[in-house]
């Protein structure tokens, strides 16, 4: 019952605080509802008993990501309205039909669906020599995972030089 | 004699060094001193040459100074024959006397020349030597050529050089005029002469003039046909015709006068009209074998002599007399030549050399003294002032009428004596001529230099002291002020003065038998006019015609008696009764008025010739304009048509297509590229359709069963 | 209230997600629309972990890992983007970004 209570304690927060994020008119505000919101999908993962997610969550997302937002918030500083201009040809309009429709499709292909699937146990669950979750995570991506994990590595290199490269003032 | 090819060649340096440098460089003085002295050159050659010709044996001598053409393969009337010219030059008796002329009175002519021409400034004066050095060499050429091609090279340089010379005063229309008048008439005659030259080549496959009369030796005599030999002598004709100023080309030599004086003396009277005689005498032996040719000749020659000195009888312009009295001298040669007289008309030649270059330079003499006045009827009594060219003149005059013991008379009976055994009408056209040519000299004589003064006044009329002072120690100076009649300087008396000895005693070299001679010059030329394996043979048949001693001399007395009565009639017209010969002109007036113009000849040529070569020029413009033009513009104009119709087509059709395909891309582009708004989330709408239709169609598929 | 099932977290999950779609075609600050982009990479996370947690099997986690990697990845250059077309531009507005058209 207390599961019942949190999650959708959590799934309103989560909901309310994208809705806030995605409507707010001040874009600082909207980072604080970002901020607040990947929090409560922090806590999600730790009802999910993924707790090296959680961690993961709060310290890339909440805590590097997020100040990212804001720095370039602070660097853009705009002097008028932000969204001032409106191009007549947009579809806006359609564009938010489209994705409440598709999420009702969603919805109910989901729930009609539930059923069937419902707590299959996995048979390929491996015996891992590791105990714990964070220690599981870890052998995975140092075993099975290591090349993958090399190259998120590079990617980020890549990223970095990138963001760099683009953000300097002189080329 | 190796050296004679150098006869030619030094005139030439000296007219290449007035000629590229002197017309630059060289002073008055310099130029005539190259000239001069080139010709003195020449002359000195000539001299050695003949004297050296005189003592061979074998009096021929050939001096090839290597190839010019070398053999080309040409067809001839034999087979394939070797067309080869050498640049040969030949010395025999006919050539030998021809040089000296040509030397002798050349560098008289260009001594007398220096002074006569002290006038001019002096570029025209240099390039005046220039083109009298280059006359000299070409003619030289001309004379000494071994082949017809060599003497085709100096016989058409001559005529270049002639008119050059003629149109010297180029600034003077009439002078133009009358230098392209003589370069045309000439070419008509050139044009034979080559033609000659062709079937020479095709009939007998050489072109040396000794070959070709050996050659031409073993062909029968044509009496009665007319074989390839007439019309080869025909051509040949026609181009000593044209040179040698013979009916009916003889009209561009009266105009020709509009040259200097001293060229009328070196071109127009002794050397280069001679060079149609030379021709014919060169090949004497195949026009002996030609006796329709030589009769043409013998006629041409008649007419021309009797016609030209007919209207030499009432010319007043002192040249145009003795332009028409050559005329008619050159008509006596080729009288000689036509009735087989070849040595006699060599001989005439020569001494007509002598006394017409003195007569001309004589009248020039005058013309000079008469500040260029030509006008016989404006001089008269010029003998109190110039008395050496007076007796010079007179020298001259009677030597031409044929007064013995004058060169004229040895020349011209010789002439007369052999037309006489030929054909007796001939022998009287000659002789009526004869006569003619003793009136209308005398006429000019006495005209010129007897009688009351009838020039203009000159400005200090202080009398006959003054000119005859003036006679000695003329100087440059003269070209500014006319003072009055006057002798000449001496460089011009001098050369007069020679030539006056030359024209009394040149007619000693041809004393007929009759008079106790033995005709040397007949002898001594006689080689030169027959085939060399004939000479032996018709020694015999040459003696054939004859007539006793005495009436030879009988002849001879009756054409001395002829010319006597026409110097006696000038006398009585022109010197006792002037009113007299004004009274014939009125009462003659017709014929009068015929003779001063000449017959009409130049105005009938002007209305058929002159006029129809324009007529037919103009009709080939307009020929040209509007059938060659017209069919130039038409496919001009089709051309621009059918480019007018490409054009359209190009315009409406190909670009048409053209457009219509990018018009049909354009406007069906038109409801494509309104989707590419650039708007990044319009394209994110049809990525979330995309997503949205792939939804609905599991959807479907899963739930309401496909 | 019945218990909550993986039903109920891939459903949070596609709400998630809608609103972050939402976000994109709507807004038209582009920081914000980066903002939705980071939501529906955490909607694709909670669907990820909770069946994880379904199947219990760390894998899935493990795409987690690599998929906070590219979002961070993205944000680097995607925020670079934003900074030189700002630098250009003086705007955010992505309205005003349309130069990739005809």
């Amino acid at each position: 019952m207390a599961e019942t209570i949190g999650f959708y304690t959590l799934s309103v927060l989560i909901l309310g605080l994208a809705v806030l994020v995605v409507t707010a008119k001040n874009t600082v505000h909207s980072i604080l509802f970002l901020v607040m919101n990947f929090l409560c999908v922090a806590v999600l993962y730790v009802v999910l008993q993924a707790e090296f997610l959680a961690v993961i969550q709060v310290l890339v997302y909440a805590g590097g990501i997020v100040v990212l937002y804001l720095i370039v918030v602070m660097l853009v500083n705009l002097k008028g309205e932000a969204e001032a201009h409106q191009d007549p040809r947009r579809l806006s309009v359609i564009g938010l039909a489209l994705a409440g429709a598709v999420l009702l499709e969603l919805a109910g292909i989901l729930v009609y669906s539930s059923g069937s699937d419902a707590a299959v146990p996995s048979s390929e669950a491996v015996a891992s020599p590791v105990q714990g979750n964070v220690e599981e995570l870890g052998w995975l991506l140092y075993t099975d995972y290591l090349i993958p994990f090399e190259v998120a590595s590079v990617l980020l290199l890549v990223a970095m030089i990138g963001a760099i490269l683009l953000a300097r003032r002189e080329v | 004699m190796d050296l004679i090819w150098l006869i030619p060649v030094l005139p030439g340096v000296g007219a290449a060094l007035n000629g590229i440098l002197g017309v630059r460089y060289f002073s008055k003085t310099v130029a005539a001193g190259i000239a001069c002295a080139t010709m003195g050159g020449s002359l000195l050659l000539s001299v050695f040459a003949f004297v050296q010709l005189l003592g061979a044996e074998h009096r021929e001598h050939v001096v090839s100074l290597g190839d010019w053409i070398p053999p080309i393969p040409l067809q001839t009337v034999n087979g394939l024959g070797a067309f080869e010219v050498p640049w040969a030059f030949r010395l025999d008796p006919l050539s030998g006397m021809m040089i000296l002329i040509v030397t002798g009175i050349g560098f008289l002519i260009h001594l007398y020349s220096s002074a006569y021409m002290s006038h001019e400034p002096r570029g025209g004066y240099v390039r005046f030597f220039c083109y009298l050095n280059l006359f000299c060499f070409f003619m030289l050429t001309l004379v000494l050529g071994s082949t017809f091609l060599v003497m085709f090279v100096g016989w058409e340089g001559v005529g270049l050089c002639s008119y050059l010379l003629i149109g010297f005063w180029y600034h003077k229309k009439s002078a133009a005029d009358a230098g392209k008048k003589a370069f045309v008439v000439n070419r008509v005659g050139d044009f034979g002469f080559v033609l000659g030259v062709f079937l020479i080549f095709f009939t007998f496959g050489t072109l040396d003039f000794r070959e070709v009369a050996e050659a031409a030796a073993q062909l029968p005599v044509e009496t009665a046909t007319f074989g390839v030999l007439s019309t080869i002598c025909l051509l040949l004709f026609i181009g000593a015709v044209g040179k040698s100023a013979q009916i009916p080309l003889y009209v561009w030599l009266p105009d020709a006068m509009e040259g200097p004086t001293p060229v009328s003396a070196l071109i127009h009277a002794a050397t280069m009209v001679t060079a149609g005689v030379y021709m014919v005498g060169r090949n004497a032996v195949l026009f002996s074998q030609a006796p329709m040719i030589m009769t043409t000749v013998a006629t041409v020659g008649v007419v021309t002599a009797l016609l030209a000195a007919t209207i030499g009888l009432v010319q007043t312009d002192i040249k145009k007399v003795l332009a028409y009295s050559t005329v008619s001298q050159l008509g006596y040669m080729f009288l000689a030549t036509g009735v087989g007289a070849f040595a006699a008309a060599a001989f005439h030649l020569m001494t007509h050399a002598f006394f017409k270059a003195l007569l001309f330079l004589g009248s020039g003499s005058v013309i000079h003294a008469m500040n260029d006045e030509q006008d016989m009827q404006k001089m008269g009594g010029m003998k109190l002032y110039m008395p050496v060219t007076f007796v010079t003149m007179f020298v001259g005059s009677v030597a031409i009428a044929g007064v013995p013991p004058f060169s004229g008379f040895f020349s011209k009976d010789e002439i007369l004596y052999r037309t006489f055994l030929d054909n007796k009408l001939l022998w009287g056209l000659a002789v009526l001529t004869a006569g003619m040519t003793a009136f209308y000299m005398f006429r000019l004589i006495f005209m010129t230099f007897f009688g009351e003064y009838r020039g203009p006044s000159w400005g200090s009329q202080n009398g006959d002291d003054h000119a005859a002072d003036d006679g000695g120690h003329h100087d440059d100076g003269h070209a500014h002020a006319w003072h009055g009649p006057h002798e000449s300087p001496s460089l011009m008396t001098g050369p007069l003065m020679v030539l006056a000895v030359g024209a009394c005693v040149a007619g000693f070299v041809g004393i007929p038998a009759a008079l106790g001679g033995d005709n040397a010059i007949e002898h001594f030329l006689e080689p030169a006019f027959v085939a060399e394996s004939a000479a032996h043979s018709e020694e015999g048949a040459h003696e054939v015609a004859h007539l006793s001693h005495a009436a030879e001399i009988g002849l001879m007395a009756f054409s001395v008696l002829i010319a006597a009565f026409g110097i006696a009639l000038a006398y009585h017209l022109y010197v006792r009764r002037p009113e007299r010969s004004k009274e014939l002109a009125t009462n003659w007036a017709g014929a009068h008025r015929v003779l001063t113009n000449k017959y009409y000849v130049d105005e009938a040529y002007n209305a058929t010739l002159v006029k129809g070569t324009m007529g037919g020029a103009r009709g080939l413009w307009t020929v040209d304009r509007k059938v060659v033009d017209g069919a130039v513009n038409g496919t001009g104009w089709f051309t621009r048509a059918s480019a007018w119709v490409s054009h359209v087509l190009d315009k409406y059709v190909v670009d048409g297509l053209v457009n219509l395909v990018g018009w049909v891309c354009a406007e069906g582009s038109y409801i494509f590229r309104r989707g590419q708004t650039g708007l990044i989330q319009n394209y994110a709408v049809a990525a979330l359709f995309g997503v949205f239709t792939f939804v609905t169609v599991y959807l479907v598929a899963r739930f309401v069963g496909l | 209230m019945m218990e909550i099932t993986t039903v109920h977290y891939t459903v949070l999950s596609a709400a998630l997600f809608s609103i972050g779609v939402i976000g994109v075609l709507v807004r038209r600050n582009i920081i914000i629309i980066f903002m939705a982009i980071e939501l529906m990479l955490n909607a694709v996370n909670i669907n990820l972990v909770a069946h994880a947690h379904r199947l219990e099997n760390l894998v899935g986690e493990v795409f987690v890992v690599f998929v906070i990697a590219v979002a961070a990845a993205e944000a680097a250059v995607g925020l670079g983007i934003i900074l030189a077309f700002f630098r250009n531009k003086e705007t955010v507005n992505i309205d005003e970004m349309n130069v990739m058209r005809w």
